[in-house]
């Protein structure tokens, strides 16, 4: 009975895994690959301070947001391993 | 004192530094060398990581390259590319790795594939992605010796090996850790400093991020005033000016995102930590300190492009003389960094984007960091420090390097395939000598570079994009793939990447025996051979894909080490 807990908690800490991913992984693609190189033209019209956007995208902003997207990541999976028991002994 | 004895002095002094961490952590177990007692503190183990990934090219060379070669916008290729990946590293890999709790990339790819063979193929791929990787290095190493020290090319890189070679022999990845660490703050300190005095003058902004957006002293954008004088002689203008297309672009980015995450010396960084969680915040941590240098270098590419181009042009239609030119002009000129031909004979240097008629014929992309001291006419501890700089991030990413192949010959060839009979004490000597033999192979390397040695590094986050990083996340995220489906996937990825790259650029890069000629209109796509791996990378995963379909299944034991690695707490533990 035990046993069959533990696995069915696994299974949602990896089904939550994924879904994480999936969002973080969209952010990702969307602040790098499509405002830096897809969009820039469009976003490069819209001028902020003496940035075009997309160019700022592409150089600046991109970095920023993915430095978020870890710290994120990791604070999302530790209080979700705190939520389903599986946190690591400390060593 | 004169700039060559401070520079003396101040390289001297971060020497001592290091070989002084080196005697205070010796490796006394197999553990310590290969992956530093897993003890690392994840920030410790972030400022490591980020010394071992920020490499020569990375400090010397990237701003060059976004400033001149790439002319602004398209080399923000290199920007993302090389921090994206760690989004991919923190939530794809590193976790899951860390969790598997061994020492090798290779290991864990024989142990998911159930095979030797695979385990051998993954040693050869992580072989020639650090081997190219660390011939650049090496040149690194000897082409600052020979700038800022005056000595010749051979005796500087003599110099870095035995540093390098005294500390990874001794400590393995402990004493590597730890010198890394010292090496991010030399080269982040030595980045930064010029910076912050040429946003300072420019725009009047000490963070140079926010100087890149800022006003000059006439009122006018920085970016704008760029833009413009580069249009007025003839060049594209620097903020929109694409790299061959945005499918290239594209390409590259995501070729260099895959293969950072693909490539094992940064891998095995992230071995070192404590616990899973540990192993996430760390590379964070490592993108942090990533980009405090990552954000500055488009600031010094725009800042620097600025100052060389008013040097040359005061105002529209004023050219320099060449009799007037700074005294920093002529000392660049003689390395043959820097060179000038008055092709119309009127004694002033027309610099325009026509190479007819355009008479600054040398400006090579690495003057942007190493002159930029020199052009804003900063104090001469600061051109030493920019040289102390360069060559802790050229030492740093070569000993990482190094521990990646000399841990692949000991530990997965020696113990873990040929002679699985020796014991703990018996794998350390044998890692201490492969560590011994392989910065020999390098510095020879880097004594006689092969032809390849030109565009290596891209390369080398090519072939990882290509041949790792697609049997990593395969065997993470599913649970199918087998063993031959693995094996021939990688190969065909590395070979793909590899006959695209010869096709174009000569095999082994000799000139002459490249059979399509390194011509746009020849590309696939219009897709440049560095930024080929993500291609090389699809074809892995098809392959993969298909051989699987019509092989057996991997044995129950593969599912669960699966399941093992991919939760925090083994089943057992509850």
């Amino acid at each position: 009975m035990k046993e069959s807990q533990l696995d069915a908690r696994r299974e949602a800490y990896w089904r939550e895994n994924l879904r994480w991913m999936g969002i973080l992984g969209l952010i990702w693609f969307v602040v790098s690959l499509g405002c830096g190189v897809l969009w820039v033209d469009p976003l490069n019209r819209i001028q902020v301070g003496g940035f075009k956007l997309g160019f700022w995208f592409a150089q600046q902003g991109s970095i920023y947001t993915f430095i978020v997207l870890i710290f994120v990541y990791a604070r999302v999976m530790a209080s979700l391993e705190k939520r389903l028991g599986l946190e690591e002994p400390e060593e | 004192m004169s700039l060559t004895e401070t520079t003396y002095w101040v390289v001297g002094a971060s020497f001592a530094l290091y070989i002084f961490i080196a005697i205070r952590s010796r490796a006394g177990t197999t553990q310590e060398f290969y992956v530093a007692g897993k003890g690392i503190h994840p920030i410790a183990n972030g400022m490591a990581t980020a010394a071992d990934w920020m490499s020569a090219a990375s400090f010397i060379s990237m701003a060059g390259l976004i400033g001149l070669s790439y002319n602004g916008y398209g080399g923000s290729v290199f920007l993302m590319g090389w921090t994206g990946g760690y989004v991919i590293l923190a939530m794809l890999i590193a976790p899951y790795l860390r969790k598997y709790g061994k020492f090798t990339v290779p290991e864990f790819i024989g142990d998911r594939y159930y095979s030797d063979l695979a385990r051998v193929v993954a040693v050869f791929c992580l072989i020639i992605c650090s081997v190219t990787y660390v011939i650049g290095q090496m040149k690194g190493i000897g082409v600052a010796f020979s700038r800022f020290l005056e000595t010749d090319y051979e005796t500087g890189l003599l110099s870095g090996m035995v540093i390098v070679f005294f500390y990874a022999v001794l400590g393995g990845m402990k004493g590597i850790t730890y010198t890394q660490i010292a090496q991010f703050c030399v080269l982040i300190f030595a980045y930064t400093v010029p910076a912050i005095f040429i946003s300072l003058q420019l725009t009047g902004q000490p963070i140079p991020q926010l100087g890149l957006g800022s006003t000059l002293a006439d009122g006018t954008y920085l970016l704008q005033k760029l833009d413009q004088t580069l249009l007025d002689l003839g060049f594209q203008e620097y903020t929109t000016s694409v790299r061959g297309s945005t499918l290239n672009m594209a390409a590259f980015t995501a070729s260099l995102m895959i293969g950072t995450a693909g490539l094992p010396h940064v891998i095995i960084r992230f071995f070192t930590v404590p616990t899973v969680r540990a192993a996430r915040t760390s590379a964070g941590w490592a993108l942090v300190f990533i980009a405090i240098l990552y954000t500055t270098a488009p600031a010094v590419a725009a800042m620097a492009r600025l100052n060389i181009m008013q040097t040359l042009q005061p105002a529209p239609g004023q050219h320099l003389a060449i009799d007037e030119r700074p005294a920093w002009f002529k000392n660049w000129e003689q390395t043959g960094l820097l060179g000038i031909e008055d092709k119309n004979a009127d004694g002033l240097i027309q610099y325009t984007a026509d190479p007819a008629t355009n008479e600054l014929v040398k400006l090579d992309n690495d003057i942007l960091v190493l002159a930029n001291p020199e052009i804003a006419n900063l104090p001469n501890w600061v051109i030493a420090l920019v040289a102390a700089g360069g060559l802790a991030a050229a030492l740093s990413t070569a000993a990482g390097l190094l521990l990646a192949i000399s841990s692949a010959i000991s530990h997965d060839l020696l113990k873990k395939t040929f002679m699985p009979d020796i014991s703990e004490r018996q794998e350390l000597a044998a890692s201490r000598i492969s560590m011994a033999a392989a910065v020999l192979g390098a510095g020879y390397l880097g004594l006689n570079p092969p032809g390849f040695a030109a565009g290596t590094v891209a390369l080398a986050f090519g072939l990882a994009a290509a041949s790792l990083f697609p049997a990593l996340l395969l065997g993470i995220f599913s649970k199918r793939v087998t063993r031959e489906g693995a094996i021939l996937g990688m190969l065909a990825g590395i070979g793909v990447t590899l006959a695209y790259v010869f096709q174009h650029k000569g095999i082994m890069f000799i000139p002459g025996t490249s059979f399509l000629g390194n011509l746009p209109p020849n590309w696939f796509l219009g897709i440049e051979p560095n930024a080929f791996g993500v291609v090389g990378a699809l074809v892995n995963f098809v392959v993969a894909l298909v051989v699987t379909r019509l092989t057996a299944p991997p044995p129950h034991s593969v599912s669960q080490l699966i399941d093992d690695i991919r939760v925090p707490v083994s089943t057992g533990s509850d």
